[in-house]
């Protein structure tokens, strides 16, 4: 048992991002735990202000570039709302498309080169051996077909350029559309594999918590309603009002409660608070796995993320094979002063924009809420209660358990470090 | 068989790259591992070392002294130094607050001294001698796979 224990992390790996973590334990019991979000302020929230309206979505796409078509797709939504842009429903068509692709790809990522080592016991992916070696295939050709899904629709898979205010300025060729079906198909059949593992993961950390998440009708994670585990149901445009920003000084992330409570968003929250609208292919192949639903351990973030995976693949193909994408009639712009809420659900959870713009266009101020902050403060408790449970075990053992337990949050420090008014005590 | 040295590295930035870099893996994988001995790659490793790099790929502005401390060990610590995607280059998209008014760069002031920030963020040219270039945001595929490969033959692994 540890009396007195100091562990410091620097630079925490396989997450996005970077990160320190201090943990500081007196007499058998945790005096801090610290997550400090090392990534450095980009500042993108006082540099939108006075920019013109239609060039802040591509601006805003640099804040993370792994999830810059969720940074992009819900700025441009704000932005619409601002300025009562109605986009047709092949444009929402194509956002879920293009949102489809991010998914798989990112979620690929976190899963199979940020997790499974954890899984097999090494270090990296490149560590792994012959008999694992048929994973990584898997690994980099799902990566490929949500990539290549992206880059159909909207020209590229990060920081794409076809995806413009209301509308797409280019629609995805059809030959190229033949060959992303077929490559989806194919990769299809290796979920069953990734799902299987991190469903047998022994891996467990569960806590009584609140899930938040937007729920859509075909879980296409764009428009909906925001639901709480508690049962709290928002519209998109209310969902400040309920959140409580923390200010967590060694971060430089801002944290929030969610109705005065920690709270967590991401695939987990989505699959516990939504997994009826999950593809009917999806749920009819993954029964076993997504009956284990609503769970509260939180390594199945990793599973539900699997589980996304397989759903994006299957609706993507609907869509595919079933749309015939026609030229529409460009979309007319009246710039007015207007104020408008953009929320759609990224990889890691809840994504939230609002923009105001002056009379010209221009942007008042803008103000976003990102899904790694609303994670922070559970992550860090979490990581309190983990350590209090094992001060029995060696240092490293500590130290590695903690590392497992903050990559299944998946959290993405790029992002988390954008807030507008911050005010540092 | 002798493999190239690489590191990669990550500064201020949205990390575009080191996903441009991922993406690129997808078809190379193993053929990179058959030729790259990766000593440093946070992303994917936590066993990382920096010492004796051939080549080290930069992405990221500098914005901090800690930054300009990191960026000056790893050109010590590296025969070649890349700067890639537009921020390592010529330092944007990350060096908006440069150009920020006297009333806004007040309103950041107590972060910028908070968590010791330069008083400008700079490529990394400022700062240290850069080898090659990749620009691009996120950085030019094609360029990037140009300048591995010449540096695969000049260290002589190809």
């Amino acid at each position: 048992m540890h009396k007195d224990l100091d562990i410091s992390i620097e630079n925490l790996s396989k997450i996005e991002g970077h990160a320190n973590l201090d943990i500081k334990v007196r007499k058998g019991k945790v005096e801090y735990v610290k997550l400090k979000i090392s990534e450095n302020k980009r500042f993108y929230t006082q540099a939108i202000r006075g920019k013109v309206f239609n060039t802040v979505p591509q601006l805003v796409s640099r804040i993370c570039g792994t999830c810059s078509i969720a940074h992009l797709t819900c700025c441009m939504e704000a932005v619409e709302k601002a300025l009562d842009i109605e986009h047709s429903d092949q444009t929402t068509l194509l956002r879920k498309l293009m949102t489809y692709g991010m998914m798989i790809r990112d979620h690929a990522m976190h899963l199979y080169l940020f997790c499974l080592p954890d899984i097999f016991g090494k270090d990296s992916v490149l560590d792994f051996d012959e008999k694992q070696h048929e994973l990584i295939h898997h690994a980099f050709e799902i990566k490929k077909a949500g990539n290549d899904l992206s880059t159909l629709i909207g020209g590229r898979a990060i920081h794409p350029f076809y995806s413009q205010l209301g509308q797409f300025t280019h629609l995805p060729d059809k030959n190229e559309t033949k060959k992303v079906i077929d490559e989806l198909k194919r990769v299809r059949s290796y979920v069953f594999e990734i799902v299987k593992i991190f469903y047998d993961s022994q891996f467990s950390f569960r806590k009584r918590t609140d899930f938040v998440a937007l729920t859509t009708n075909d879980f296409s994670f764009l428009d909906g309603v925001i639901k709480s585990s508690i049962g709290v149901s928002i519209p998109e445009d209310y969902y400040w009002d309920h959140l409580h920003r923390v200010i967590i000084p060694y971060s430089q992330a801002t944290g929030f409660e969610f109705e005065g409570r920690e709270y967590m968003v991401g695939a987990l929250a989505r699959i516990n608070l939504n997994r009826e609208k999950l593809h009917r292919e999806t749920k009819k192949d993954l029964a076993k796995y997504i009956r284990i639903f609503p769970s509260e351990n939180i390594f199945y973030n990793n599973l539900a993320q699997a589980v996304e995976i397989m759903h994006c693949i299957d609706h993507s193909i609907e869509i595919l094979e079933s749309k015939d994408f026609k030229k529409e009639p460009k979309i007319e712009i009246k710039i007015k002063e207007g104020k408008g809420v953009g929320v759609i659900e990224a990889p890691r959870g809840t994504l939230y924009y609002a923009i105001s713009l002056d009379k010209n266009g221009k942007i008042l101020y803008g103000n976003l809420v990102i899904p790694t902050a609303q994670n922070q403060i559970k992550t860090e408790r979490d990581i309190r209660t983990l350590v209090s449970q094992n001060l029995d075990k060696d240092k490293h053992y500590i130290q590695h358990e903690i590392e497992k337990l903050i990559r299944a949050y998946d959290p993405c420090m790029t992002c988390a470090t954008h807030f507008l008014k911050v005010n540092w005590i | 068989m002798k493999k190239l040295n690489v590191g990669l590295f990550s500064f201020t930035s949205d990390e575009g790259c080191s996903m441009i870099f991922l993406e690129l893996m997808n078809d190379r994988f193993f053929d990179w591992k058959k030729v790259i001995d990766f000593k440093y790659f946070k992303l994917m490793k936590s066993k990382n070392i920096l010492k004796d790099i051939d080549v080290a790929f930069v992405e990221g502005a500098i914005s901090t002294y800690n930054e300009e401390k990191k960026l000056k060990l790893i050109r010590k610590n590296s025969k070649k130094l890349v700067a890639i995607g537009s921020c390592a280059v010529d330092g944007s998209p990350s060096n908006q607050r440069n150009f920020f008014d006297e009333g806004m760069k007040g309103e950041i002031k107590f972060i910028l001294d908070k968590f010791g920030h330069r008083e400008k963020v700079s490529p990394l040219s400022e700062i240290v001698k850069v080898d090659s270039n990749v620009p691009g945001c996120p950085m030019i595929e094609e360029k990037f796979i140009e300048v591995l490969n010449k540096y695969l033959k000049e260290f002589k692994v190809v």
